[in-house]
């Protein structure tokens, strides 16, 4: 039996400076807070950041960029954070937008060994100004590039040793995708399951894209309810 | 009723039952009371749900379970859960037959725009390009003018689009238009106004049909 467990704090020996870090999580379903947490501890800098958006004000990713620790933001939208906007704005950090389907598919091509994809989304905006393009089939298509990272943070519901992982509700969205696009993935898990104990059919990530898995005791205040969103 | 709900309520009249829609943020969030036990509708999230319920009630809010605002969700029964990449197969795949999506400006051969100011609001585009140039059916619901009372209707959009040529139908508070191979069709009319009030808020042509319009 392989054994992928480790302890919180021997993780950060694969934190690098200048290093492209995948975070998974849209909003706070997915977010690995934990791993976030230690990244801000080693106080790596000039990291590039991919994530659907840079969380909240003051929490998660946001908190790593807030301390400086950031070069660039790879995203796809910042709507609820003005924080990480005005630092944008302010030229404090290099942002790069994709429309969010794109970023997701720029990612699964990255972890399934493409080197890019076409498409014609934004085809005839200004998104795709200063884009190479092709011709497919008589259609003119963006070509974007794959996405891969050097290390990948992943928070999942329940994991085995060898990592196989199962995610819970809306906290899927791009743990999957970006678990398969690193070379290096380390998960956080809220529960820890047994060797063989994880139904097969029923396992959204293969423990084979997983390098190492985190057992959290707790969950932080910042995986609980945000009460300016219940209406 | 303000606007902003005869607007909604108006956009669900244009839902019909079955569908698959995603329904963005703003006016069509108030879309859903409308629907309430008079048509069943799967309800697409691009945060990985397919058929997504109500908000949820104060007390009841699961940590896992957001829309892609943010705000905590129920679930209908049949609900699905999926990945991003999967989530944005189905818009791109052709398989959102309706999005209704709030829009800063529109133009009269359907172009639109709704995801930046350039020099004052650039937050990203977020899925809504691809809904707005992949779904079978795109509503803009919108006020007809800004809040300074400049038309958002025009004859070509200057703002940076969203997509060229997306739109079906524009409902605002004045007006139902449809957006035909020629140009703007005016389908109905609100109560409150009349043909000329809304051509002078319009800065578009707008053709206008033959015998009574319809009000709502």
């Amino acid at each position: 039996m392989i054994d992928k467990i480790c302890l919180l704090k021997s993780v950060h020996q694969h934190f690098k400076d200048g290093m492209t870090v995948m975070v998974g999580g849209f909003g706070v379903p997915g977010t690995p807070f934990t791993l976030i947490d230690a990244l801000i501890e080693a106080e790596v800098s000039d990291l590039t950041l991919i994530k659907n958006e840079a969380n909240e004000d003051h929490m998660g990713l946001s908190k790593l960029i807030e301390a400086g620790r950031a070069s660039k933001l790879i995203t796809s939208h910042l709507g609820l954070n003005t924080t990480v906007i005005d630092m944008m704005n302010r030229k404090e950090l290099e942002v790069e937008f994709f429309p969010q389907g794109i970023l997701a598919e720029k990612i699964r091509a990255g972890g399934a060994g493409l080197l890019g994809i076409l498409t014609d989304i934004g085809i005839d905006t200004i998104l795709v100004k200063n884009k190479e393009m092709t011709t497919i089939n008589g259609q003119k298509a963006v070509i974007e590039s794959a996405l891969r990272a050097d290390l990948a943070l992943i928070h999942s519901a329940a994991a085995d040793p060898f990592g196989n992982l199962v995610y819970e509700k809306s906290a899927r969205n791009f743990n999957p995708i970006m678990a398969t696009a690193a070379n290096i993935v380390i998960v956080e898990t809220e529960r820890l399951a047994e060797h063989g104990k994880l139904e097969p059919d029923s396992i959204h990530t293969p423990g084979g894209f997983i390098d190492h898995v985190v057992v959290l005791e707790q969950l932080s205040d910042e995986y609980g309810i945000l009460e300016h969103h219940v209406v | 009723m303000s606007f902003k709900e005869k607007i909604a309520k108006r956009a669900a009249a244009e839902i019909h039952e079955g569908q698959i829609i995603n329904l963005g943020i703003g006016i069509p969030t108030l879309i859903p009371k409308y629907l309430a036990g008079k048509k069943k509708v799967i309800v697409h999230s691009e945060n990985g749900i397919l058929g997504m319920g109500n908000p949820c009630k104060r007390g009841q809010a699961d940590r896992n379970l957001i829309d892609a605002g943010g705000t905590y969700v129920t679930i209908e029964p049949g609900a699905s859960f999926f990945d991003s990449a999967l989530s944005f197969s189905l818009i791109r795949g052709g398989r959102l037959d309706l999005s209704i999506i709030g829009a800063l400006q529109v133009s009269a051969t359907g172009d639109m725009a709704n995801w930046i100011i350039p020099g004052k609001y650039a937050p990203g585009i977020g899925g809504g390009m691809e809904l707005a140039q992949k779904s079978r059916q795109l509503i803009i619901t919108t006020t007809h003018t800004t809040r300074d009372g400049k038309p958002k209707i025009l004859e070509r959009c200057d703002l940076p689009l969203t997509a060229k040529g997306c739109v079906n139908t524009i409902i605002t508070e004045l007006a139902v238009m449809e957006v035909v191979n020629d140009g703007l069709l005016l389908r109905e009319l609100a109560e409150e106004t009349d043909i000329d009030t809304v051509l002078s808020l319009t800065a578009a042509e707008i053709r206008i049909p033959q015998g009574n319009i319809p009000r709502f």
